[in-house]
């Protein structure tokens, strides 16, 4: 198997990109932007769980399979959500107590 | 032919012998059988229950026990039988035992891991056993909020905290099917090519390692919630009662997946071998595998269509639901199609092959009914939804669980059971379940509650029918396991290939040697191609 | 190549078939500990939907700097891993356990900023079952908010702790010449099951310190 291995100076690299963005979203989240706040924070969070599943846990180089795993993963943790997400937002559209 | 091999060579039973070497054993062989003896005396204490339940439902009033004690009978019965029997029973025995036999490898990739599965199990078992005897649960083997995290006082942490334990065993076990059968498969063993009990297999495993973990979860906030007072569902706080059942659900509906699956894989065997075909349609077979695993986990909210969940959630959930039925009833076709024109032996695990074909279809459709949004609202806690999943439960995982069995008697222990008392079993098995059972519909339909200790007086004789039928049932279960245990030591000698089938554990010894193969088999043929049976016969 | 052979599990063919079946087998787990996490944070995503003002106000009661700076620790200490992994593929044995033992000493920093956390939440009257006086704006959804910080920081920080104890398993048997290049493959999976403890952590800074900081 081609045995890839990542230099501490990639990995440095990735350190400081990750602090940067915590840094950031630090910063940002003291600032106003109404319902956007949230989204961005979600976004840089998505980004740094990126680079460590990427880079740090070497997603980046491994095989297929690894990659659908942590896919499927995620995937269904959005299942969960969601599907359980389209009942409390549906509730209460009909007039009749309790639906 | 078909001659009686005697023993010469060691075999995994006899080439250790000890306490130590079998509570130490990292044989994947001898784990099965650990499993085994365990779970066989969680479904007896199961059915002690059962039995109770059924005496005291013989007469409309709450004679026997108190209706506390009567809680704690069927949330006990639920929760044996679910979580320390079904959710094993094929996979922890016949999956462990046969895997890497079928694939054509030594062991499973984690051995220490599958031994450490089975602890684990035990551990899980011991917490529920000590929560039984200092007094038992009475919520329900669904656990629902409030009444579990608030007001239940009895063993629920308990309880909640074995059925979390052994949750791990079932993930580990998972995770171990799942790295073996896709990184130690013979040479030449596509997968195309593997048995169709390694594709349920493989589909069982991706429900055990997606699933369990979210009921893992919501029980130990459960308990939190009664031990910490960590109120998450609790609705003073704004707490929500539903959300619990979301996420019990999310789980427990792929669950009963996690307990048909492995079933349905074995009477793709068993069709195949006692019809002289392969199966029909081996790609649909196996994709509707992989479809059930998938689909499984988008129905949950059928079980909640009273709940208050909202009603455009419950349509997406019943429209879901009917989808999912689809692949499972390709199956049925799919075996039936194989028996067509094939040559029919009536062998016993043909006779528990029928029986689970025809009682999972009747199991099947009645889940159809039940996701019908207004058929559900009348039937909902009725005894027509206990009827229903005990059709596929006993009905159907059951018997491929006591066809698998004695399937692979020969092979695990080296010894025929009695086909006689076997075939008679099996009969009284068929007749004493729908005894049981089917009264269930009838009267579940007409009103019947279920969990009720005490009935309006029109329901008692559907419950003598049922009680009937459970005490024909019960007999039926305890002569296999007379005549299972007599075979171990005065059953005739078994041959290694009994039933001239195809699948690499046939082309081992009966019992197979430690490390299952002497060299490892090359694979160059398609399943079931019992063509090649000839040129595999080695003198 | 003694060490080589002798790491080989009599059920595999070759060490590459190891290496990829436990690899493979720990990214499984991982799946399983997303879904398991996953079960609580879908908890709080339907309460926080319920319940945003709620959430944002008891939101503003954690520590900010306290909650940065444990994050900053915990990135720290999955550079360390991510190093230590490096220097197990190189055979840098003394780095392997200096990397291994600054990620544990990052760790338990991270338990102790955790700690005195919860300890200001104690004494704030802000711990749910054990002291919880707030009488404010929307204390029932308040004390929601605070069941479930308490419960999914401490999940998280008992998956921590278990790290540890793991890291220092694999520092003892790194210290006694345990792996090679050629056999490193225990600590690349302890790797894995690390960097996802800081994954977890990534998400649970925003979704608790930072709903509403721009309101204070």
């Amino acid at each position: 198997m081609t045995e890839h291995i990542v230099t501490k100076k990639q990995y440095a690299l990735i350190f400081a990109i990750l602090m940067l963005l915590t840094f950031a979203t630090t910063v940002i989240g003291m600032i106003d932007l109404g319902r956007l706040n949230v989204v961005v924070a979600l976004v840089i969070a998505t980004i740094k769980a990126l680079l460590v599943v990427l880079f740090f846990m070497h997603i980046y180089w491994s095989s297929k399979l690894n990659k659908l795993v942590v896919v499927s993963g995620v995937v269904w943790l959005a299942l969960l959500l969601w599907l359980t997400l389209t009942d409390i937002f549906s509730r209460g559209w009909l007039p009749f107590p309790g639906k | 032919m078909i001659t009686a091999t005697v023993e010469t060579r060691e075999n995994y039973l006899t080439h250790e012998y000890g306490v130590k070497s079998w509570l130490l054993t990292q044989d994947h062989k001898r784990i099965a059988l650990l499993y085994l003896v365990a779970i066989s005396f969680f479904f007896f204490l199961g059915g002690i229950f059962a039995t109770v339940i059924r005496l005291e439902l013989l007469t409309p009033p709450g004679d026997l026990v108190s209706a506390q004690t009567y809680n704690k009978l069927f949330t006990l019965h639920g929760v044996i039988m679910v979580f320390l029997f079904l959710i094993p029973s094929i996979p922890a025995t016949l999956g462990n035992f046969l895997v890497p036999m079928m694939i054509g490898c030594k062991d499973l990739a984690f051995p220490k891991l599958n031994l450490l599965s089975w602890y684990i199990f035990i551990v899980g078992g011991v917490f529920v056993l000590y929560a039984m005897l200092v007094g038992g649960v009475d919520t329900g083997w669904t656990f629902y909020v409030p009444f579990s995290t608030s007001y239940a006082n009895t063993y629920v942490i308990m309880t909640a905290l074995g059925i979390f334990i052994a949750g791990f065993s079932s993930i580990l076990t998972g995770l171990n099917f799942i790295v073996t059968i896709h990184r130690m498969r013979a040479p030449g063993l596509t997968w195309f090519r593997l048995p169709l009990f390694i594709w349920s297999m493989y589909a069982t495993s991706i429900i055990q390692v997606l699933g369990t973990p979210v009921i893992a979860v919501t029980l130990l906030l459960v308990a939190l919630e009664r031990g910490f007072h960590l109120g998450i569902f609790d609705p003073a706080l704004g707490g929500d009662p539903v959300l619990f059942q979301h996420l019990f659900w999310f789980y427990s509906h792929p669950a009963v997946y996690i307990m048909v699956l492995p079933g349905m894989g074995v009477i793709s065997e068993i069709v195949s071998v006692y019809s002289r075909k392969k199966v029909f349609g081996y790609k649909f077979v196996a994709f509707s595998s992989v479809a059930i695993a998938i689909l499984s986990f988008l129905v949950w909210g059928h079980h909640m269509f009273v709940s208050s969940q909202s009603v455009y959630a419950s349509m997406v959930f019943s429209f879901l639901s009917f989808l999912v039925a689809v692949p499972s009833a390709i199956k049925v076709f799919n075996w039936t199609a194989t028996l067509y024109k094939g040559s029919i032996s009536y062998d016993t695990p043909m006779l528990y092959a029928f029986g689970f074909i025809g009682l999972f279809t009747i199991g099947g459709l009645t889940g159809t009914f039940l996701a019908t949004l207004g058929f559900d609202v009348h039937v909902t806690d009725t005894y027509f939804v206990v009827a229903h999943f005990h059709y596929i439960m006993v009905g159907g995982t059951m018997m491929a669980y006591l066809g698998a069995l004695h399937y692979w008697w020969p092979k695990m222990t080296g010894r025929m059971y009695p086909e006689l008392w076997a075939r008679l079993s099996a009969l009284v098995i068929f007749l004493g379940f729908n005894l049981t059972f089917f009264p269930q519909f009838i009267m579940g339909y007409m009103g019947m509650p279920r969990r009720y200790h005490a009935y309006p007086e029109e329901f008692q004789v559907y419950h003598v029918l049922s009680t009937a039928g459970a005490s024909v049932l019960a007999v039926g279960y305890l002569i296999p396991a007379v005549y299972l245990i007599w075979s171990l030591r005065y059953g005739k000698l078994a041959p290694d290939n009994p039933w001239n089938a195809t699948g690499l554990e046939w082309q081992t010894t009966s019992p197979p040697p430690p490390e299952n193969f002497d060299i490892t088999p090359v694979v160059n043929h398609e399943a079931y191609d019992y063509s090649i049976l000839e040129e595999m016969k080695v003198g | 190549m003694a060490n080589h052979t002798l790491a080989l599990r009599h059920q595999f063919d070759n060490i590459e078939q190891q290496k990829d079946a436990s690899t493979f087998g720990m990214w499984v787990f991982l799946v399983t500990e997303i879904l398991f996490f996953g079960g609580m944070f879908c908890c709080y995503t339907v309460y926080r939907s319920m319940y945003p003002s709620a959430f944002g106000h008891a939101s503003n009661h954690l520590g900010l700097i306290l909650g940065a700076v444990s994050t900053a620790v915990l990135i720290c200490s999955s550079f360390t891993m991510a190093c230590a992994v490096n220097s197990a593929a190189t055979g840098a044995k003394d780095a392997l356990v200096a990397f291994l033992w600054v990620t544990i000493l990052f760790a338990a920093a991270f338990l102790v900023i955790e700690m005195s956390e919860w300890r200001m939440l104690y004494k704030e009257g802000l711990m749910p079952g054990f002291n919880f006086t707030y009488r404010d704006i929307d204390p029932a959804h308040v004390q929601l908010f605070f069941c479930m910080y308490f419960a999914m920081t401490g999940l998280h920080a008992s998956h921590v702790t278990i790290g540890i104890g793991l890291l220092m398993v694999m520092a003892f048997r790194a210290s006694r010449g345990t792996f090679t290049p050629q056999y490193y493959t225990p600590i690349e999976i302890s790797g894995l099951y690390w960097h996802f403890v800081d994954l977890v952590w990534i998400f649970l800074f925003p979704l608790y310190y930072l709903i509403a900081r721009h309101l204070q």
